[in-house]
Formats: structure tokens, C-alpha cells, sequence
């Protein structure tokens, strides 16, 4: 009987998801479409963002949007009056989206024909934050329902963001909202993180983030062409 | 709970590192960032379900937490944070994002037998 031993192997067990977030990442870069994922709670007005958005983005740009859901297709149509291309992710049981599925559901479009690429994740604050999609920004969201202390109780999925968003701002003073707590909340788990505080419904504090998105397009273009002549 | 899908991960890492050096494995050493994403107690639980029927049945799965490692500007050190509440130098107090440990999600090392083989 040989003795039991120790080898060191030393490997990432989401290398599989990662190498696929490396490529679409870079698919994303050479085509020069703009990808933004969002991920909240259930109900924190994802769709309603993003439906907002691609109506907003689309006279200039041109948007599609993944999104994933456990069942239904109900997002997907609602976000498809938008007019902009839509495609559901259905996961099934799964709490979350992986590289994979979005370099699947991604086959049939031709990314040079975009500019801005959504992809709205499975309503869920824990598991997202462990699979990188490729995406370029990562949009966190909180609606003003939820209480100022949500990135405090889950600081793994904020700290892997890179911009917060507060959202149903119309409902604000209703719920007695406090904006300094939840601002230094986010500062707290995320130091210098940018935060937008928008009503999607109103449309108060929309064109300061789609202002964002597009300098985010026009660097992000800027970066991959590193000698324009 | 995405532990199940994170740990079958697991699974086949070992399995397939195991198949390549010939070996059967007895235990796996897993390094689990507190920024991973992924919750040490549910991961245990999903282990013994994600190893059932395969050649990793039998097989422990060794946790060892890896806490947070920051690059504290101001005091030009690395600092370990004690909580994920404050990404802020537990010295100084100057907010930082410079992390340097805490993400691993990986399969640091394998305890090993060679296999009998049956004449």
C-alpha cells in the first residue's frame, strides 16, 4: 500500500467560466460594442431600467439586451417593446448567468452592429457575483424600498460591481429614504464607487446615467483603437 | 445557492488533475476567498452530494478561508481586513480597493495515492 502524499495543483475552479469571459471580453473589445450587465435583488426595477434605457439609448445607438431569468419570458417582453433586440436567457434553477450561456445566446447576433450590449442577470445578490459575463461595467442596483444597509449585509456583490444605482427615487420621500446612510453605505464596501439616483418611472436623473453610458462607449472605443488614422 | 454548480466544478478539477498524474485522491485542499462569493457551509453540504458516484467518492474536501488582503496607500503596507463591511486600512482608516488576496476560488492541493494496480 503506498503512502497517502500531497501534490500542489493550484487551479481555479471557475477557469472554465473565466477563459470564456476573457474571450467574449475580447470579442466584445474588437467588435466595439459597449457591454453593461445589471444585477439586484428581485424587484429592484431592473427591467424597468433597462427598458427605459433602450428606448432612451436607441435613437442614437444601437442596443440589444440579454436577460435571464429562472422561468418565464416575461422580461424579454416587456423589455421588447423597446423595439431594440431581445433575447431571454431561461436558466431553469439556476441562480445565475455564467459566461457560457451568454457567449450561447449570443451566436446568431452579428456584435458589429452594436454599440451597447445589455445583460440584465438573474434577480439575485449573492451568486452573480462570483462569474465574471465579460461585461465591461457592472451596474448594481437598489431601489429605495430596500433599505440603506443592503450593501453592508451584501458586500461581496457590491464590491464586484463598479457603479451603484438607486432606484423608484420617486418613491423616496414615501419611504422616508436616507440618502447619507445609503451613500456612505456604498462607500463603506466599494470606496469611490459611482452612484446614480434615478427614477426609471419619472424619468428624473436619466440623462446624467445615459450621459455615463455613452463616455463609457466612447472610451471604451477609444481604448481598443489604440492608433486612430 | 450556486455552491452545487461550484462544487461539481470542484469535482471534476480533482478528477481530471488526478486521471493526468495516475492518482487516486483522497482529500482536496480548496483556498475559498472571503470575496469568492461562495458560502463555506453550503459548499461542505453540496460536496458530498456533487462527489456521490464519482471517483472522488469518499474523498474530503479541506476548506481553508482566505481573508482579505488590502494595499494600504498611506501606510504603503498590505493590511488584512477583519470585516467585508469596511474596505478601509484597519490602521489608518484611508478607504482602499487595492485588493490583493481574497478572491481565490481554487483548488490548491491534492492529498494522493498512486493506484493499485489489480494483476
Amino acid at each position: 500500500m503506498s503512502q497517502p502524499r500531497l501534490v500542489e495543483v493550484r487551479r481555479n475552479v471557475l477557469k472554465q467560466n473565466d477563459v470564456i469571459a476573457r474571450a467574449l471580453r475580447e470579442e466584445f473589445r474588437s467588435a466595439g460594442v459597449f457591454v453593461v450587465s445589471l444585477v439586484s435583488s428581485p424587484g429592484s426595477g431592473k427591467t424597468m431600467l433597462l427598458e427605459r434605457t433602450l428606448t432612451q439609448l436607441q435613437p442614437k445607438n444601437r442596443v440589444a439586451a440579454l436577460v435571464g431569468d429562472l422561468a418565464t419570458e416575461n422580461d424579454a417582453m416587456r423589455l421588447a417593446r423597446s423595439k431594440a433586440p431581445v433575447k431571454q436567457i431561461t436558466t431553469g434553477t439556476l441562480c445565475h448567468l455564467e459566461a457560457g450561456m451568454v457567449q450561447g445566446a449570443l451566436q446568431e447576433w452579428d456584435l458589429n452592429q452594436l454599440d451597447f450590449l445589455f445583460i440584465e442577470n438573474v434577480g439575485n445578490l449573492v451568486c452573480p457575483s462570483s462569474y465574471d459575463l465579460g461585461e465591461s461595467l457592472r451596474l448594481v442596483l437598489m431601489s429605495v424600498t430596500e433599505g440603506e444597509d443592503k450593501p453592508l449585509k451584501y458586500p461581496t456583490i457590491f464590491n464586484s460591481a463598479d457603479v451603484a444605482v438607486i432606484t423608484k427615487n420617486e418613491l423616496a420621500d414615501a419611504v422616508e429614504f436616507d440618502w447619507d446612510t445609503a451613500r456612505k453605505s456604498i462607500e463603506s464596501v466599494r470606496p469611490g464607487m459611482r452612484i446614480f439616483r434615478l427614477s426609471a418611472k419619472t424619468g428624473q436623473g436619466m440623462d446624467e446615467y445615459l450621459d455615463f453610458l455613452a463616455e463609457q462607449l466612447q472610451e471604451h472605443r477609444a481604448a481598443a483603437i489604440p492608433n486612430p488614422s | 445557492m450556486h455552491e452545487l454548480s461550484i462544487a461539481i466544478g470542484i469535482v471534476e478539477a480533482a478528477t481530471d488533475e488526478a486521471q493526468r498524474r495516475g492518482v487516486q485522491v483522497s482529500a482536496v485542499h480548496l483556498r475559498l476567498g472571503a470575496l469568492s462569493g461562495v458560502v463555506r457551509d453550503a459548499l461542505l453540504f453540496s460536496w458530498e452530494v456533487a462527489r456521490q458516484d464519482t471517483p472522488l467518492e469518499g474523498a474530503q474536501l479541506i476548506v481553508e478561508d482566505v481573508p482579505v488582503v488590502v494595499f494600504c496607500p498611506r501606510c504603503n503596507e498590505q493590511r488584512t481586513l477583519s470585516s467585508l463591511q469596511a474596505f478601509a486600512c484597519p490602521e489608518c482608516q484611508t478607504p482602499t480597493m487595492d485588493i490583493r488576496q481574497g478572491k481565490e476560488l481554487e483548488v490548491f492541493a491534492l492529498e494522493v495515492e498512486d493506484v493499485e494496480v489489480p494483476r
